[in-house]
């Protein structure tokens, strides 16, 4: 492996990351595959539903079964035996994989200078609950809805996603403590 | 017509699982590859000065868009078989809010916070248990918001349909708006590359 040169003694561990149209081009085709073969796209949400739901019918399947939202990820009990869990198990190991191999893995906190890793794992949790919610009222995140539908030129897939950038832009400034 | 092989040829529900871990490790290794399992840079577009998540979205829509079209074109791949999800306006524009609410809070999508947790980002583990936070709280409160959800519905629709022009078409313009949103987005991280964090390289 040949690491890049011409970039600081910090370049030397890590690599930097890929142009951003060569990986959009990479993830693209794997898009426009995942339709030729299956005859429908990409997502992620989906994958914790049925996480979610294996992991409450440990408790109690009957709660599962009468919720309306859950019973839909039930699948005759074999709630992870889906189409979107194995496609997370292998973007969990490509995205090992191609850390490991760019020097990029370890365990660490993503944030700004200015918030404590406490902090930062608080608004963490909360944004992904936030997040669940407006995935599921819109049928779709940012993979089932906006690269999957957007290549579809699906009417409510663009409505989400010009949504989806209004809503961040709009509350950006009260976070940028978290970021900057 | 060959394709969805899924629909034609037919594939066995193994067969499926096993085309599905394919797909996943190539998605998970390009995400990760674009820097996208890492929250700060995922955040960055909505403060102008990295706007890679705009660009690689953009140019992975622009490309799937294309192949679509050009396959179904050639009589290759049959786009009418291919699961649309029903469009919703109203709930999908205010869900959109909130998933881009969440998206500055949290710093992740669900997607990419499964790469980030792949590569030892805690916090896209704080995130991930979000999420099934969200989806339980999701699960209760449906009951009161089920009339809500359904409001405005168009059913499986594309603009090809809505509009009555060819898609053919509709993929230029679509093609020549990422073109100039490419060339904006540039613009931008020139002029707000005073704000990048002191501490982030400048890659």
């Amino acid at each position: 492996m040949s690491a890049p040169s011409g970039r600081g003694a910090e370049a030397a561990k890590a690599q930097p990351y890929w142009n951003p149209y060569l990986a959009g081009i990479g993830i693209g085709l794997v898009l426009l595959a995942t339709f030729f073969i299956m005859g429908r796209g990409l997502g992620a949400t989906g994958a914790f539903s049925a996480f979610l739901v294996w992991l409450m019918s440990l408790f109690s399947t009957e709660y599962v079964t009468s919720n309306a939202v859950h019973s839909g990820y039930w699948n005759d009990g074999s709630p992870l035996v889906v189409f979107l869990v194995f496609l997370s198990i292998g973007s969990f190991a490509g995205a090992a994989l191609s850390s490991a191999l760019a020097g990029r893995s370890g365990w660490s906190i993503g944030r700004g200078p200015n918030i404590s890793p406490i902090g930062r794992l608080v608004l963490a949790f909360f944004g992904g609950l936030i997040m669940a919610i407006g995935s599921k009222l819109a049928v779709g995140c940012t993979s089932g809805q906006a690269l999957t539908g957007g290549s579809m030129l699906n009417v409510g897939s663009w409505t989400f996603m010009i949504a989806v950038f209004i809503g961040g832009y709009a509350v950006a400034p009260i976070f940028k403590r978290q970021w900057l | 017509m060959i394709a969805p092989i899924a629909s034609h040829a037919g594939l066995t529900d193994t067969q499926g699982f096993v085309a599905a871990l394919v797909l996943g490790v190539f998605f998970g290794f390009f995400l990760e590859r674009a820097g996208f399992a890492n929250a700060r840079k995922l955040a960055a577009v909505f403060y102008f000065y990295d706007m890679a998540v705009l660009k690689v979205m953009f140019s992975a829509i622009v490309t799937a868009a294309v192949g679509l079209w050009a396959l179904g074109a050639v009589g290759v791949l049959d786009l009418s078989e291919i699961y649309l999800v029903p469009t919703h306006v109203i709930p999908q524009f205010v869900g959109g809010l909130i998933l881009g609410v969440g998206f500055v809070v949290g710093g992740y999508c669900p997607g990419t916070s499964v790469t980030g947790m792949a590569t030892g980002r805690l916090d896209a583990f704080a995130y991930s248990a979000g999420i099934l936070g969200g989806l339980a709280v999701y699960g209760e409160t449906y009951p009161a918001i089920e009339a809500f959800t359904q409001w405005t519905d168009l059913g499986e629709i594309t603009f090809p349909d809505l509009l009555g022009i060819p898609r053919g078409i509709l993929v230029a313009l679509v093609v020549i708006g990422a073109g100039l949103a490419f060339v904006g987005a540039s613009k931008l991280e020139r002029a707000f590359a005073s704000r990048r964090p002191h501490d982030l390289a400048s890659a």
